[in-house]
């Protein structure tokens, strides 16, 4: 009887991006401190209250493991799968299910759908873009891999905080917009500081042989933004009000295009 | 122009926001992106599912940029053809709104 017991021993830790509390629960402790160790930063406090729930079963689930990502509503919530997870979630009872092999980089995956899920509802996004908050102020550094995001990030001076360096967090806030830190990391391998800052300017990278800042029109800036933007879901339901938000932040917050060399000077003009 | 009257109006199904002199659209079916120049955004605009296409053209179109009217209704059809084609565009030989009342109608008999 005693080992039944222990068998049905759960653990769990809450991880919290976004001021968005989601608790995992799994039967393996080990896979619990691993995830500690991940989301170092985003860790709550066990005695506070999840936004949603999910059970995860260690176990690979027998897809074809290269799979692409597919996000798909069902008649109980969603369903997002790929070769090395497949989960279910059921928002309105804030519980999900996910079966996945016991690394990190699955539940990042899921983490990610169901952050860019939740945000679509609140009129923000998750961007492919580096962001960092100085003077108080959240500056986002947008471009597809490559146009120098992990750069960038390198390149902030002390007393400016990283949120990310691949991934950032973009929430509506009353008239204009709030960015998050992040543990979705890039090539700087490191979680984002867990701070958020009202936004002040969205740049869209470009590497060239000087530093300069410039105007890019509304239809412009929108039409890259929508490009950076992570979304995974096929239905309109879902897709419109994210069009609908980038269009919106464009009107609210400043966008330019930021060409710079791979050197510190970069971030005078940043501020 | 030989065609007979065409009628147009916006899908259901998309997102559309003004951006300058562009218009940005989303369809909702599939996600692609389309972006309309300032003439294509007069069209789009005044695609109410009554007014026919070659009224807007003649009214809007000729009014407000320098064109003439079988350039302009050659281009605004081959648009109207286009964004019918990718179900931005609801497009009729009859007005919208009474053929979808005419269908209604019919599924009601």
């Amino acid at each position: 009887m005693q080992e039944l017991i222990a068998a049905e021993a759960r653990h769990n830790i809450l991880i919290e991006v976004g001021g968005v509390p989601v608790r995992v629960h799994t039967a393996d402790r080990g896979f619990v401190e691993l995830l500690e160790n991940r989301y170092t930063g985003f860790v709550g406090a066990a005695s506070r209250a999840a936004e949603f729930d999910f059970e995860i079963d260690l176990q690979a689930p027998g897809s074809d493991p290269e799979a692409d990502v597919s996000v798909r509503r069902e008649a109980r919530g969603w369903t997002f799968e790929r070769g090395d997870f497949r989960a279910q979630w059921d928002p309105a009872a804030r519980r999900g299910r996910i079966q996945q092999t016991p690394n990190p980089y699955s539940m990042d995956s899921v983490l990610r759908i169901v952050h860019t899920l939740v945000l679509a509802r609140q009129g923000g996004f998750l961007v492919h873009a580096a962001s960092a908050v100085c003077d108080g102020k959240a500056f986002l550094f947008a471009g597809v891999s490559g146009a120098g995001k992990t750069t960038i990030s390198r390149l902030a001076p002390s007393g400016v905080a990283v949120l990310t360096d691949e991934i950032s967090y973009v929430r509506r806030e009353g008239e204009s917009y709030r960015a998050y830190g992040t543990p979705f990391a890039g090539e700087l391998a490191r979680v984002g500081e867990n701070v958020s800052a009202p936004l002040d300017t969205l740049f869209l990278l470009a590497q060239g042989p000087a530093n300069k800042i410039e105007d890019v029109d509304k239809a412009q800036a929108a039409r890259e933004l929508l490009t950076n933007i992570l979304f995974f879901a096929e239905d309109p339901e879902s897709v419109l009000p994210v069009f609908e938000s980038a269009c919106d932040f464009v009107g609210r917050v400043a966008v330019k295009r930021l060409t710079f060399v791979p050197d510190e000077k970069v971030w005078e003009m940043i501020g | 122009m030989s065609e007979g009257k065409r009628y147009v109006a916006r899908s259901k199904e998309i997102a559309a926001r003004r951006l300058g002199g562009e218009t940005m659209i989303m369809s909702g079916r599939d996600s692609t992106l389309y972006t309309l120049n300032e003439v294509a955004t007069v069209i789009w605009e005044a695609a109410d599912g009554t007014t026919p296409l070659d009224e807007i053209v003649t009214t809007k179109v000729c009014a407000e940029f320098d064109v003439t009217p079988d350039e302009a209704m050659r281009d605004a059809s081959a648009l109207v053809t286009e964004l019918g084609n990718h179900g931005i565009l609801l497009v009729s030989d009859t007005p919208i709104a009474a053929a979808m009342a005419a269908r209604a109608t019919q599924r009601g008999a």
